[in-house]
């Protein structure tokens, strides 16, 4: 009883599945091809690791902002929760090596809370995603200024260190946090219960909820899970600034964006990941690199930013050229 | 003893009460069908005795016990499974992961196994029957047919005692809908329960034990299916004696001059060197097997396709139709109803009129804006010649009842005043009655002087509506029936492209 459903063959494995990812990479290595030609020096190890501290907090913003889109949400809280968690830590913490630890797990849970709230009033409030982060966005900035009102605060020398250096003086530690990220946190999450449910919830909530999927639960714990993320970015950006500022997180809301989107997710959720994510958040972050390697004065850096972001995402749209189906455009 | 008593249902949304103090029963072993026309609440039933709606009175005794199950997940732990009318599948994961949605299957350190998940879903649809499809093909690239098949099997995965099936098989082409067949009532033979509703009345006479019938909200009558003649259980659906099914073919002398005239077109892989003429006054219809090329036929026709090669005549003018704008265009003059008004058709959200009007905003404006008096006499004027059955033309599409949806898609295209229209499975999923007034209005917009080309997966239709019928095969032109010779038999042995149907003849006598 064969052919009768399809007579057509099937395409078992298909590239095109990735090929918005597969951009980002290609982008990221023309950008590396290019910085190198301009500076000799890009990939000694002391300039290496400076490239890999200076992408680490959008990286991981950036998967934070991607869990949220892949539900078809967004978050715009994501730079304030960075902020609030950054002033959090610089108040808190202490030379000695268990305080600072303390500070950590705090750190993570303030920004869990301020995800969990996004997440309660989105899944439970049923308010619009935008919405709701743009406002909490504001009181999560005002919490932090009225945990610091002043740039400063305090980072133990041997904290910066750490988590902005070399293990064994090879590997830079934000290589290993990353990998740890990507193989031990996003790939067990994309493989669980959770995971699916979050790119069902995306592609499509009317069947996720006609399928079982606990629809609100998927939301709640995926706003605090990127809450979480945003604490851990903004515990590397404590170590790399070695102080507080409440307005230096802000950045983060819409390069995430761009990031997540440069990385091939869709913006209409269910599709994409946190692979070409972290391509996508290293392309944003090394540009500035490239232009100061071509003499080009910085203040073009986020005209040339947003020209990226434009050629990318339109690469991503090629595809669109060879669809023979117009209808299939839209999808 | 029934395994499912549903007993004195109400159910109002807002003011319109969907059911009214109705009941519905059903037996282990037995497969029930579930009739009536659109509106009549048989989904509304489906959907309270599997916890999407919560019924504001009445009780549900499932297996001797009272249940009241809040959501699908509720109705799937304690045993009942539904197929639904709107698909649920998700259409961006593939079909094993829709498959194992909720309870995935995993590896040793507990991650999901997609290999082990693609496997058994192989394993699963072969069992069922439905062996071509790929467990790594993502939904949303599947044909609409192949993903009603993904949602059955998804549906018997989750091993349930009842299971319904609320239009499942409205997508299917008939040698599928054979194959699902078996598998029903080889799930009655094990002692499941099974709900079918379907519009194709062949489907229930061939398949179904028990026939109850609903009508506005209550349960009218159970009887065992075949008691009652077609035009017995038809009156027990609208209330009244119906008169002809179909409305009268017209008798022609000679062939009409044609309006459509299509040479030698091919698309991609899907149509190669088809020619159509479509006559004034003429409906011709498409038939074949589901995915033969008819649907392509159609899109390509209206522009839809990119890089279509070959020669289209309207009116004897040779015209270029790149764009679905182009094609609607007063010189070209053609409409589509497309199949999923609910994607293609219809935008939901809005209002019935501003639905109706969407294709003639222009000719309705003065000077840039919408005349409000002539969008309201256009609207108007359908409403009354569609007889749409809806409180007024400014609630949104979305509130109205599927039959009633497919009234409007039709308004939309009949206002533009359109020489040929191009039918993509008009009636799939609407109740009799509306079918029928959709029947009528095409045999009235052919006597007007229309082309029409008909597609349809329901052969009855075919058969009762074409003056003319072409029979698709792998994207070709397999055969040409005309007139008497429209029979499902014929039909049948095209679509399976048997060969010529004397040949056919020899075989069965011989």
């Amino acid at each position: 009883m064969t052919d009768v459903s399809n007579p057509k063959p099937k395409k078992k494995f298909s590239i095109m599945r990735y090929y918005r990812p597969l951009i980002a990479y290609a982008a990221l290595i023309l950008l590396l091809i290019i910085y190198r030609s301009l500076s000799p020096i890009v990939f000694r190890l002391p300039v290496l690791t400076a490239m890999f501290n200076q992408g680490m907090a959008l990286a991981i913003t950036s998967i934070a902002q991607t869990m949220v889109i892949l539900t078809a949400g967004i978050d715009l809280s994501i730079g304030s929760i960075v902020t609030l968690s950054n002033c959090v830590a610089v108040t808190n913490m202490q030379p000695g090596v268990a305080p600072t630890l303390g500070v950590v797990v705090l750190v993570l849970l303030v920004g869990s809370l301020a995800g969990a709230i996004n997440g309660f009033l989105v899944a439970f409030g049923r308010l619009p995603p935008i919405i709701v982060t743009l406002a909490t966005a504001s009181i999560f900035n005002g919490i932090a200024l009225y945990v610091l009102p002043n740039p400063g605060g305090f980072v133990p020398e041997w904290y910066t260190n750490a988590l902005t250096g070399r293990v064994f003086g090879v590997i830079p530690t934000a290589l290993i946090l990353l990998i740890v990220l990507f193989v031990f946190v996003w790939t067990p999450l994309k493989r669980s219960p959770l995971g699916q449910a979050i790119y069902a919830v995306g592609s499509s909530e009317a069947s996720a909820r006609m399928s079982g999927v606990n629809v609100r639960r998927t939301k709640l714990l995926t706003y605090t899970f990127a809450g979480t993320l945003c604490a851990l970015a903004a515990l590397f950006l404590t170590a790399q600034t070695a102080s507080g500022d409440a307005t230096q997180g802000g950045v983060y809301t819409l390069n995430s964006i761009a990031a997540t989107v440069i990385g091939g997710t869709s913006f209409s959720g269910g599709v994409g990941g946190a692979a070409g994510t972290i391509a996508g958040a290293y392309v944003f972050a090394i540009i500035p690199n490239v232009l100061f390697a071509a003499r080009v004065s910085p203040f073009m850096k986020e005209l040339l930013q947003g020209a990226v972001l434009v050629v990318t995402i339109s690469l991503g749209a090629a595809r669109v050229f060879r669809v023979k189906n117009r209808l299939d455009i839209m999808k | 003893m029934a395994l499912l008593e549903a007993n004195g249902i109400t159910k109002r949304f807002g003011g319109v009460v969907a059911l009214d103090n109705a009941s519905f029963s059903c037996e282990a072993g037995k497969i029930t069908a579930l009739i009536g026309e659109n509106g009549a609440g048989k989904s509304t039933m489906i959907k309270v005795i599997c916890g999407v709606h919560r019924p504001d009175s009445g009780d549900i005794i499932f297996k001797g016990q009272h249940i009241h199950p809040n959501n699908p997940a509720d109705a799937v732990r304690l045993g009942i499974v539904s197929v639904f009318q709107e698909l649920s599948l998700v259409p961006d994961m593939t079909v094993a992961q829709n498959i194992w949605l909720v309870n995935p299957i995993r590896n040793r350190i507990g991650l999901i196994d997609f290999k082990a998940q693609a496997a058994k879903t192989a394993a699963l649809l072969d069992s069922l029957g439905f062996s071509g499809i790929d467990p790594d093909a993502l939904v949303s690239e599947l044909p609409l047919a192949d993903r009603q098949l993904v949602e059955i099997a998804h549906a018997v995965h989750r091993d349930p005692d009842l299971l319904i099936l609320d239009e499942g098989t409205s997508a299917l082409a008939s040698k599928e809908v054979t194959i699902v067949f078996d598998l029903l009532r080889k799930l009655r033979d094990q002692g499941k329960a099974i709900v079918f509703i379907s519009h194709r009345m062949g489907e229930i006479e061939e398949l179904c034990d028990i026939t109850s019938v609903f009508r506005n909200g209550k349960d009218v009558r159970s009887f065992a299916t075949g008691s009652l003649s077609d035009d017995e259980i038809v009156q027990l659906m609208i209330g009244h004696k119906m008169e002809q099914y179909f409305p009268e073919k017209p008798v022609r002398a000679k062939a009409p001059e044609p309006v459509l005239e299509v040479k030698n077109i091919s698309w991609e892989h899907a149509l190669h060197d088809v020619s159509v003429d479509v006559g004034k006054g003429e409906i011709v219809g498409l038939a074949g097997l589901e995915g033969q090329g008819q649907g392509d036929l159609l899109f390509a026709l209206f522009g839809v396709y990119a890089g279509v090669s070959g020669e289209v005549r309207v009116d004897g003018r040779k015209v270029n139709i790149s764009s679905p704008a182009k094609a609607t265009r007063p010189d070209i003059g053609l409409a589509m109803i497309p199949a999923d008004r609910k994607v293609e058709g219809l935008i939901l959200p809005m209002s019935v009129g501003r639905n109706m009007t969407m294709a003639i905003l222009k000719r309705i404006s003065r000077m840039s804006v919408i005349s409000r008096l002539l969008e309201r006499a256009a609207v108007d004027k359908m409403m009354a010649r569609l007889a749409v059955r809806a409180p007024s033309a400014d609630i949104p599409v979305q509130s109205l009842s599927g039959g009633n949806q497919q009234k409007v898609s039709l308004a939309k295209w009949l206002l533009t005043d359109a020489k040929i229209y191009l039918l993509y499975d008009p009636t799939r999923g609407i109740d009799v009655g509306t079918k029928q007034e959709i029947y009528r209005l095409m045999r009235e917009l052919a006597d007007e002087g229309s082309a029409i080309l008909f597609f349809s997966t329901d052969l009855d239709e075919i058969v009762g509506m074409c003056d003319r019928t072409l029979v698709m095969y792998e994207g070709r032109i397999v055969r040409e029936l005309v007139g008497d010779e429209i029979t499902e038999t014929n039909l049948v042995a095209a679509a399976l492209n048997l060969g010529e149907i004397g040949n056919n003849r020899e075989v069965a006598e011989a």
